[in-house]
C-alpha cells in the first residue's frame, strides 16, 4: 500500500499525459496516412486551442467559450489546409513541409505578439479541476479523466471510420492517393475532414493538458507535438489505435524517467525510442506494410 | 565567358568585397548593428551551405543542421578557453578536467572534426531512412545530443548545462568573411567535382544513380559527413561571434531557421544561401526592428497594433508568402554570377534591339 | 525573367538599405534613431525637449520583454519608465540633458541577446541598465566591454556577471549571499533537515541559486536532493511527487515565474503542503495570483518590501493606475514588484553617474560609476573595488499570504 502510494502518482501522471498525447497524435498520424505529411503546426495548432480559451472565458462563461474555442480550433486547422497545404499538393513532399514549419513559425510568433510574450494563466474549469484523492494520492479530477475520454473518443473515431461513408472515403485516401480521386473520391473535401478530425480531437487535448499544466506559452504546442509525432511513428504511422498505445506507452515512460531522476533524458528518451523504432522496426508497432519508408 | 576570365572576375570580387568591408571598418563605428549583421550573416551563410550541400545537392532532407553546430561550438569553446579562466567557467566542477588550450584555427577544425565524427556514426543507421523519416530521425538525433551534453555526469569536461565563456572571439568582421569563404569555396569545389556530380545524380534519380554505377551509401555518408564538418566549423564561428554559448541555445529552432534560409535562397543554389542569409539575419534582427517601436509616428500618425513582437509576425507573414509564392526562392537553382549579370544586361540590350526591329522574341 | 529581376532588386535593396542603414546608425542626427537604432523611445516627454534643442542623453535598457523572464523583465522597465517620467532630465557639466530610455528586448535568450545588446551600442548610449536573468546579462556583457560602455545589473544576482569585469556593475545582492540566506532561513524557521532542490536546466540563475543554497545547507548540517528540469517542460508533477516521496521538509525551486506558476499550481493539486522557498524572481504577482486561495506556503526573498517607501509607494501605484500599457505590463494589478524597486534605484544611479562623470562619453560614465554611492528606495548603494558588486548585506524575506493575495512582510535577514 505504501508502495502505490509512492508511485501512483508517477503512474497517474503518465496515463494522464498519454492520453493528452494521444489526441494530439491522431492528428498527425490521420493527415500522414492521407497526405504523407508531418504536420509541424499541429502542436502550435493545440497550443492556439489553450490561448483562444484564455481569451474567450474572459468575455463569456465557460460553457460557451468551451464549444467556441472547439470551433475555432478546427476553423483554424480548416484554413491552415486550405491556405498553406492545398496549393502545394502537386509540390514535392519537402515543400510541404517547409511550409508547415512556416506555418508553425508563424504561429507562434503571431501567439508571442498577442500575448506579450507572457505565460496565460489557463482558466480553472469546473468539476474536472477539482482535486480528488486516489489510494492515498492526491491529484486533480482531469488526470483521472482523460484516459477514459481519450478511449472513448478514439472508439467513436475508428466507429467512424469503419463505418461511414466518408470514413471509407479516408481509408481510400490513405491507400491509394491518386487511385481514390479516380474512384470519384472528393479528395479535397476527404483531406478537409481529416484536418478537421485531427484538429478538434487535439482542442479537446488541449482543454485537458491546459487544465492540468496551467500555464500556456507560444512554445506550449511544440514539445507535446513533436512527442504525439514520436508516439504516431511509434505505433505505426497511420495507424489510429497504434498511435493512442504508442502515446499512452510514452508518456508513461516519461514519468518514470523523472521518477528515477533521470530527467536530463526525459526528452532524449522519446528521440531515442522513435530512432530505435525506425530503423529496427520502420512500420511502428501496428503499421501497415509500407514500401516507401525505408 | 573563358573559365580563366571567369575565374579572374570571381576573385577581383571576392577581393574587392573583402577591400570594401576593411575600408567600411576603419570608418564605421565597431558597434554598428550594420557589422554585427554582416558577422552573423556570413556564419549563417556557411552553415546554410552546408546545409543546401545536404538538401539541395544530394536531396537527403536532414534536420540535424543545430545538433552538429551544437558539437562544432563546443569543441571549439572547450579547446580554446584560457587555462587561467577555467576556475571561474568551470566554477562548479573545479576548473573542469581539460587543462589545455590549443590555437584557435585548430580549434575551429577540431569542433568541424568532431560533428563529423558523430555524423559519420549517426549516419550509419539513419541514412538508410527515406525523406521525412530522415528529417525526423536527425531532428530528433539533435535532440539527443543537447540533452547529452547538458548531462551533469559530464560536467568537468562540458560545464553541464551552464554558460562557457571567456574564449577567443574575432573584433574584424573580416574573421568570419574569410572562414566561411573558405568554408563555402570549398564546398562549392565539392560540387563541382565527380562527387558533386554523383550526389546530383543521387538526388535526381536514386535507382538510375545506382544503375550508373554510384554506391549510394557511400556517398550518402560523404555528404552527410562533410556538410556536418562546415555545420561544425560554423558552430566554433558562432560561439566566436557569440562570446558564450549554451547547450539550450541549439534547440531544433534553429534548424528550422536555416531551413528556412536555404529555402528563400533556392534549394541548389550556393549564392541564394549566402544572400538570404544575410537577408533573413538582417531583416530578423534590425530592419524590422522599427516594428517593435509603439510610439511610431509616420507624419502625426500612430501607427497602429506595433508593439514588441510585431516584427516578428511580418517576418513570419513574408516567409509563408515566400514559401508559398516564390517556391524557387530568390535564385531558384541558378547561382549568382558574373557571366549571369552579363547575360542578364546582354537579353535586356538585345531584346530592345529585337524590339526595335520590330519582331517581338517573347 | 521577372523572377530574376525581383532577386536583383531584393540584393540592390539589401545592398541599399546596408549601406543607408549604418550610414543612419553611426551619425547622431535623431532622425535615424527611430528607424535604425531599433529601440523604443520613451514618448513625448522625453522627445519633447529634444525638440527644443536640448540636449539628449540615452540610457540604454537591455531587459527582456518576451520568453521566460518576460513578466519580471517589463515589471523592472516599468520602474525606469516612472522613474524617467519622476525626473526626465538631468544635469550634466553645467548642462541640461533629456534623458531617453532606449529600450531592447533581449527575448530572455542568451542567443538573442548579443544583437540586441549591439543594437543598443549601434544607439549611442551613455550607459547600461539590466538585465533581469543572469544568464542574458553575461551573454550580452562582451558587446558592451568591445563598445566600451558600462552597464548596471539591477537584479542579475549571479557572480559570474560582474566578475572579473570592469565594465558590469550590479546594484542587487548575489547568489551566494541569497543561497545562505535561504538556507538559513529554511533551517531557522522551519528546522528542516532534507530540502528538495528543483532547478532549471541550462539557465545561470536557477543553476547557480541552487548551488549557493545547496552549499549553504549542506554546511548547517542538512540533506538535499536536486533535480533539474528541461526547457519546455510543464508537467512538474513528477517532481513533486519525488520531493514527496524523498521526504523533503522545504522545496526549493529558484525558477522563472512561469515555472513556478505551473509548479504551486499542481503542488497545491497534489497536496503538498511543505513550505516552498526561491529567490527574488519569485517576487512576483504571477505567483501571489497562482498562490491565491490554494494550500501552499511560499517563502521568498527579495530586495525590497512594500511599505519600504511610502512616496515610492504611491506615486508608482499612481502611475502603474494611470497607464493601461503600464499595468498590463505590471500583471494586471498594482502590486509593486521589488524588481520595479530595483529598476527604479537603477536609474538614478545612473543619473548620478553621469552627473559625477561631467560627459555622456560612455568612458567617463565607467570611470565615475566606481565611485557613486546612493540612497535609494531598496536601501544604500555603493559598489565594491574588486567587481563593482552592490555592497548589501541584507535580504528581506516574505511570505504569500493565500487568502488576501499579497505579501506579508517576514524578516530582514542577514548572514551571520
Amino acid at each position: 500500500m505504501e508502495w502505490i502510494t509512492r508511485n501512483l502518482p508517477y503512474l497517474m501522471a503518465g496515463v494522464s499525459v498519454g492520453g493528452q498525447y494521444a489526441l494530439i497524435a491522431i492528428g498527425y498520424t490521420m493527415v500522414y496516412g492521407i497526405l504523407r505529411l508531418i504536420n509541424f503546426a499541429h502542436g502550435d495548432i493545440f497550443m492556439v486551442a489553450g490561448l483562444v480559451m484564455v481569451y474567450a472565458v474572459t468575455a463569456m462563461p465557460i460553457y460557451i467559450a468551451i464549444p467556441l474555442m472547439i470551433v475555432v480550433t478546427v476553423l483554424l486547422g480548416f484554413l491552415v489546409e486550405r491556405v498553406a497545404y492545398k496549393p502545394l499538393r502537386s509540390a514535392p513532399r519537402m515543400s510541404i513541409m517547409i511550409s508547415a514549419i512556416g506555418v508553425s513559425y508563424l504561429l507562434q510568433n503571431m501567439a508571442l505578439y498577442v500575448t506579450g510574450g507572457l505565460s496565460q494563466q489557463y482558466p480553472t474549469v469546473p468539476w474536472i479541476s477539482d482535486t480528488v484523492t486516489v489510494l492515498g494520492a492526491t491529484t486533480k479530477r482531469v488526470t483521472l479523466i482523460t484516459p477514459v475520454l481519450t478511449i472513448i473518443l478514439v472508439v467513436a473515431l475508428v466507429l467512424l471510420i469503419k463505418k461511414t461513408k466518408i470514413g471509407m472515403a479516408m481509408r481510400a485516401a490513405s491507400r491509394d492517393f491518386e487511385t481514390s480521386q479516380l474512384m470519384g473520391i472528393k479528395i479535397n473535401s476527404v483531406i478537409s475532414m481529416t484536418f478537421i478530425i485531427g484538429t478538434f480531437l487535439a482542442a479537446v487535448g488541449s482543454l485537458l493538458f491546459f487544465t492540468n499544466y496551467t500555464g500556456v506559452t507560444p512554445t506550449a504546442g511544440a514539445m507535446p507535438g513533436l512527442k504525439a509525432f514520436v508516439a504516431a511513428v511509434f505505433g505505426g504511422i497511420g495507424s489510429i489505435p497504434g498511435a493512442v498505445i504508442g502515446a499512452f506507452i510514452i508518456g508513461i515512460c516519461e514519468n518514470i524517467i523523472k521518477g528515477l531522476g533521470w530527467t536530463t533524458f526525459s526528452d532524449a528518451f522519446t528521440f531515442a525510442l522513435l530512432i530505435v523504432i525506425l530503423i529496427a522496426k520502420p512500420t511502428g508497432l501496428f503499421g501497415e506494410k509500407a514500401t516507401d519508408k525505408v | 565567358m573563358s573559365k580563366k576570365a571567369k575565374m579572374t572576375w570571381n576573385v577581383g570580387l571576392i577581393a574587392a568585397l573583402l577591400a570594401t568591408l576593411f575600408v567600411l571598418e576603419q570608418i564605421l563605428p565597431s558597434g554598428s548593428m550594420f557589422f554585427t549583421v554582416l558577422k552573423k550573416g556570413a556564419i549563417y551563410a556557411l552553415v546554410a551551405v552546408s546545409m543546401n550541400l545536404l538538401n539541395g545537392f544530394t536531396g537527403l532532407f536532414s534536420l540535424g543542421q543545430a545538433g552538429f553546430m551544437l558539437l562544432g561550438a563546443y569543441a571549439y569553446a572547450i579547446l580554446t578557453i584560457p587555462v587561467e579562466s577555467r576556475g571561474s567557467v568551470y566554477q562548479y566542477f573545479d576548473g573542469g578536467i581539460i587543462q589545455f588550450t590549443v590555437p584557435v584555427p585548430v580549434a575551429l577544425i577540431a569542433g568541424g572534426l568532431l560533428a563529423a565524427a558523430f555524423a559519420f556514426l549517426i549516419g550509419l543507421p539513419v541514412l538508410r531512412l527515406k525523406s521525412d523519416y530522415l528529417a525526423i530521425a536527425t531532428l530528433g538525433f539533435a535532440e539527443i545530443i543537447r540533452a547529452v551534453f547538458q548531462w551533469d555526469k559530464l560536467g568537468p569536461i562540458t560545464n553541464g548545462s551552464n554558460l562557457l565563456r571567456s574564449f577567443p572571439s574575432f573584433k574584424s568582421v573580416l574573421y568570419p568573411f574569410v572562414v566561411s569563404g573558405i568554408c563555402i569555396a570549398l564546398i562549392v569545389m565539392l560540387i563541382n567535382s565527380t562527387y558533386g556530380r554523383a550526389f546530383k545524380a543521387i538526388r535526381d534519380d536514386e535507382i538510375a544513380a545506382e544503375a550508373m554505377g554510384i554506391n549510394l551509401a557511400h556517398h550518402k555518408r560523404l555528404a552527410f559527413v562533410i556538410s556536418s564538418f562546415f555545420a561544425g566549423v560554423s558552430g566554433g564561428l558562432l560561439a566566436m561571434y557569440q562570446t558564450t554559448i549554451q547547450a539550450s541555445m541549439f534547440k531544433s529552432a534553429m534548424t528550422y531557421e536555416i531551413l528556412l534560409i536555404v529555402v528563400i535562397g533556392g534549394i541548389g543554389s550556393v549564392t541564394g544561401s549566402c544572400i538570404s542569409s544575410f537577408l533573413f539575419i538582417a531583416c530578423s534582427e534590425w530592419w524590422l526592428r522599427f516594428l517593435d517601436n509603439e510610439n511610431l509616428y509616420i507624419g502625426g500618425f500612430h501607427v497602429p497594433l506595433l508593439r514588441p513582437g510585431f516584427r516578428k509576425v511580418v517576418f513570419a507573414i513574408v516567409i509563408m508568402v515566400m514559401v508559398l509564392f516564390y517556391r524557387q526562392g530568390i535564385m531558384g537553382t541558378r547561382e549568382f554570377s558574373v557571366e549571369g549579370i552579363a547575360n542578364f544586361f546582354k537579353n535586356k540590350f538585345g531584346r530592345k534591339k529585337a524590339a526595335e526591329g520590330g519582331g517581338s522574341r517573347e | 525573367m521577372k523572377k530574376r529581376v525581383l532577386a536583383m532588386a531584393l540584393v540592390a535593396a539589401m545592398a541599399g538599405t546596408m549601406l543607408t542603414g549604418c550610414g543612419g546608425g553611426s551619425g547622431s542626427d535623431s532622425n535615424a534613431d527611430s528607424s535604425s537604432a531599433g529601440s523604443e523611445s520613451t514618448g513625448a516627454e522625453a522627445e519633447a525637449p529634444a525638440a527644443d534643442g536640448a540636449k539628449v542623453v540615452k540610457i540604454g535598457v537591455y531587459e527582456p520583454a518576451s520568453g521566460d523572464n518576460g513578466a519580471g523583465g517589463k515589471q523592472e522597465v516599468l520602474g525606469m519608465q516612472y522613474a524617467n517620467q519622476t525626473t526626465p532630465t538631468v544635469e550634466i557639466g553645467g548642462e541640461e540633458y533629456s534623458v531617453q530610455l532606449e529600450i531592447v528586448d533581449n527575448e530572455s535568450s542568451n542567443d538573442k541577446g548579443p544583437s540586441a545588446a549591439s543594437s543598443l551600442v549601434g544607439a549611442n548610449v551613455s550607459v547600461v541598465l539590466g538585465s533581469y536573468g543572469s544568464g542574458v546579462s553575461i551573454a550580452g556583457s562582451d558587446v558592451f566591454k568591445e563598445a566600451g560602455i558600462p552597464a548596471i545589473g539591477v537584479t542579475c544576482t549571479n557572480p559570474q556577471v560582474t566578475e572579473g569585469n570592469t565594465h558590469y556593475f550590479r546594484i542587487c545582492f548575489l547568489d551566494p549571499f541569497q543561497g545562505t540566506v535561504l538556507a538559513n532561513f529554511a533551517n531557522e524557521n522551519f528546522s528542516a533537515k532534507k530540502a528538495y532542490i528543483l532547478t532549471k536546466q541550462g539557465d545561470d540563475y536557477s543553476t547557480g541559486l541552487g548551488h549557493y543554497f545547496k552549499e549553504a545547507f549542506t554546511g548547517l548540517g542538512g540533506e538535499v536532493k536536486e533535480d533539474v528540469f528541461q526547457e519546455g517542460n510543464s508537467d512538474f508533477t513528477s517532481y513533486i511527487t519525488s520531493a514527496k516521496n524523498e521526504g523533503a521538509e522545504v522545496f526549493f525551486a529558484p525558477v522563472s515565474t512561469e515555472a513556478a506558476a505551473l509548479i504551486i499550481e499542481q503542488a497545491a493539486a497534489q497536496g503538498m503542503t511543505i513550505p516552498m522557498m526561491a529567490g527574488d524572481t519569485w517576487d512576483s504577482n504571477v505567483i501571489l495570483n497562482a498562490a491565491k486561495g490554494k494550500d501552499v506556503q511560499i517563502y521568498v526573498t527579495t530586495f525590497y518590501q512594500e511599505g519600504g517607501n511610502a512616496d515610492f509607494d504611491n506615486g508608482f501605484k499612481e502611475y502603474i493606475n494611470g497607464d493601461s500599457t503600464a499595468k498590463a505590463n505590471n500583471g494586471g494589478d498594482d502590486t509593486i514588484s521589488a524588481v520595479s524597486a530595483m529598476g527604479y534605484d537603477a536609474y538614478y544611479v545612473a543619473l548620478e553617474a553621469l552627473k559625477a562623470a561631467g560627459s555622456t562619453d560612455p568612458a567617463a560614465v565607467n570611470e565615475a560609476l566606481w565611485k557613486v554611492t546612493y540612497t535609494g528606495v531598496s536601501g544604500n548603494i555603493a559598489f565594491d573595488e574588486v567587481n563593482g558588486d552592490a555592497l548589501r548585506d541584507t535580504a528581506y524575506v516574505k511570505c504569500a499570504n493565500t487568502e488576501s493575495g499579497a505579501w506579508d512582510f517576514v524578516a530582514e535577514q542577514g548572514v551571520n
